[in-house]
């Protein structure tokens, strides 16, 4: 049994350390992107991101003020035997984690209306039915900067490779400086419009080497970094070779008449942790 | 690198050119997207502002609470296109420095040049390193907004990048 004790604790964790915490791939590609990089105002920008990300860890202060969206992707073990509702759990978990980490409560509870929760709840869950007994949580706070440059291009099916190529670059440029570049790009081909976008947000949960599951979508994504790190779009805008951290591409199964590709671009300080439950 | 007291007078913003850096010490007021609409809106209907905009610094940033015994959370920039629909306007009515992220409109490039402003972006996403440049925070207009409520900041060695300069040059 799973206890929804269990579940709110992890993810309140899981929000905070999130938070809090720079993952180590990240970190990494921002160490690799300031070693690559020869414009000296944005070796100094990147010193000071990596500076920003020893402060957080160290003094408890969160990285970026926008403590995100909090999205959450469930894989629920079919087998996995869970206590009270699930959905409350988690959003129980997130509702203290927000309290306790002193994180930003950003979330509205009504897009017209916009009275603030006060709790940063509803968190944005995806749940996916896995074979097993194990619950998997992954909490991915989105900062909403970087979300309001995401994009949805319903292609042409013939429109091929190239299509995809310069649909995927446009929205890297059109995000040009104003989401914290260096971006990590998170791409969904196929499915249909909702799956596509669900697949690009997933993607920003692999490591940022990922590139793809498959080889022609793993040359696709080379393509994209070494494409988008000609942009000259650079770390916070301010030039450069490093305008990408990572490219990472997820596809499925589409429909004969179309080509879906989704992008959601993530800041620099791209944030996810998750958590294993196991069902005893 | 220049080191620049708030607020800054009409000389030295002749002097910033885009793409230079400097520290900004002194005070300035927050506000992003809800703030601005009130502004605008009271700006509007001729109503007095909460708190007084002319020669003013306004930082585009919602922190996150401040723990017991610190001054302010994490507060690094929010993107300031966003406030591109409202900057025109209170640039006319006396604003002349913003602090942000990102690039700007034409509108309010435009703005910029014709009445002698400054837009300096910062570091966005480096929200913990920013705090420890932020000495004094106090909420001053719109408290029910929370983290979008408008505060007074006291700043010391607070980094920016002139990013459009009174000419209306713009590095990006």
């Amino acid at each position: 049994m799973i206890t929804s004790k269990q579940i709110s604790s992890a993810v309140s964790g899981l929000c905070i350390d999130a938070n809090l915490k720079l993952r180590p791939d990240v970190v990494k590609a921002l160490k690799d992107s300031l070693r690559k990089e020869t414009s000296l105002k944005s070796r100094n920008l990147l010193s000071i991101l990596l500076e920003n990300c020893a402060i957080a860890k160290s003094e408890k202060i969160p990285l970026c003020q926008d403590t995100g969206m909090t999205v959450v992707f469930a894989e629920v073990g079919q087998d996995a035997r869970i206590q009270g509702d699930l959905t409350t759990a988690i959003n129980k978990g997130v509702a203290t984690g927000y309290k306790e980490g002193f994180l930003r409560k950003s979330i509205v509870a009504d897009p017209l209306l916009r009275k603030n929760t006060g709790t940063n709840t509803p968190a944005m869950i995806y749940y996916d039915i896995v074979p097993g007994k194990k619950l998997k949580l992954t909490v991915l706070p989105k900062g909403f900067g970087s979300e309001n440059k995401s994009k949805l291009y319903m292609l042409n099916p013939t429109a091929g490779y190239d299509a995809v190529v310069n649909s995927i670059l446009k929205a890297i440029k059109e995000a040009g400086p104003d989401a914290c570049p260096p971006y990590v790009v998170g791409v969904g081909i196929g499915g249909d419009a909702a799956k596509a976008c669900y697949l690009a947000k997933k993607a920003l949960t692999k490591p940022v080497t990922f590139l793809s599951d498959k080889a022609h979508f793993r040359k696709l994504a080379k393509e994209l970094l070494a494409k988008g790190n000609k942009l000259n779009i650079g770390p916070l805008g301010a030039g450069g070779k490093t305008t990408l951290l990572g490219v990472n591409i997820l596809s499925m199964a589409t429909h004969i008449a179309g080509l879906p590709v989704a992008v959601n671009i993530s800041c620099h300080s791209l944030r996810s942790a998750h958590k294993n439950l196991q069902s005893s | 690198m220049k080191t620049i007291q708030l607020p800054i007078d009409e000389k030295t913003i002749k002097t910033l050119k885009a793409g230079e850096m400097a520290l900004l010490s002194g005070k300035l007021i927050t506000g992003r997207d809800q703030a601005h609409l009130r502004f605008a809106g009271a700006i509007k209907k001729g109503k007095k502002l909460p708190v007084n905009i002319k020669g003013q610094t306004i930082y585009y940033v919602g922190p996150t609470p401040a723990k017991a015994g610190e001054v302010i959370g994490s507060c690094g920039p929010t993107t300031s296109r966003r406030m591109d629909a409202f900057s025109p306007l209170l640039i006319k009515k006396g604003l002349t420095t913003m602090i942000g992220k990102g690039g700007r409109s034409k509108e309010t490039i435009a703005a910029i040049k014709k009445h002698k402003g400054i837009y300096f972006m910062t570091l966005g996403g480096a929200g913990a390193y920013l705090s420890k440049r932020v000495i004094s925070a106090k909420v001053i207009a719109y408290p029910e907004l929370g983290p979008e409520a408008v505060f007074e900041l006291e700043v010391r060695d607070f980094p920016v990048i002139t990013a459009i300069d009174s000419k209306g040059k713009n590095i990006f």
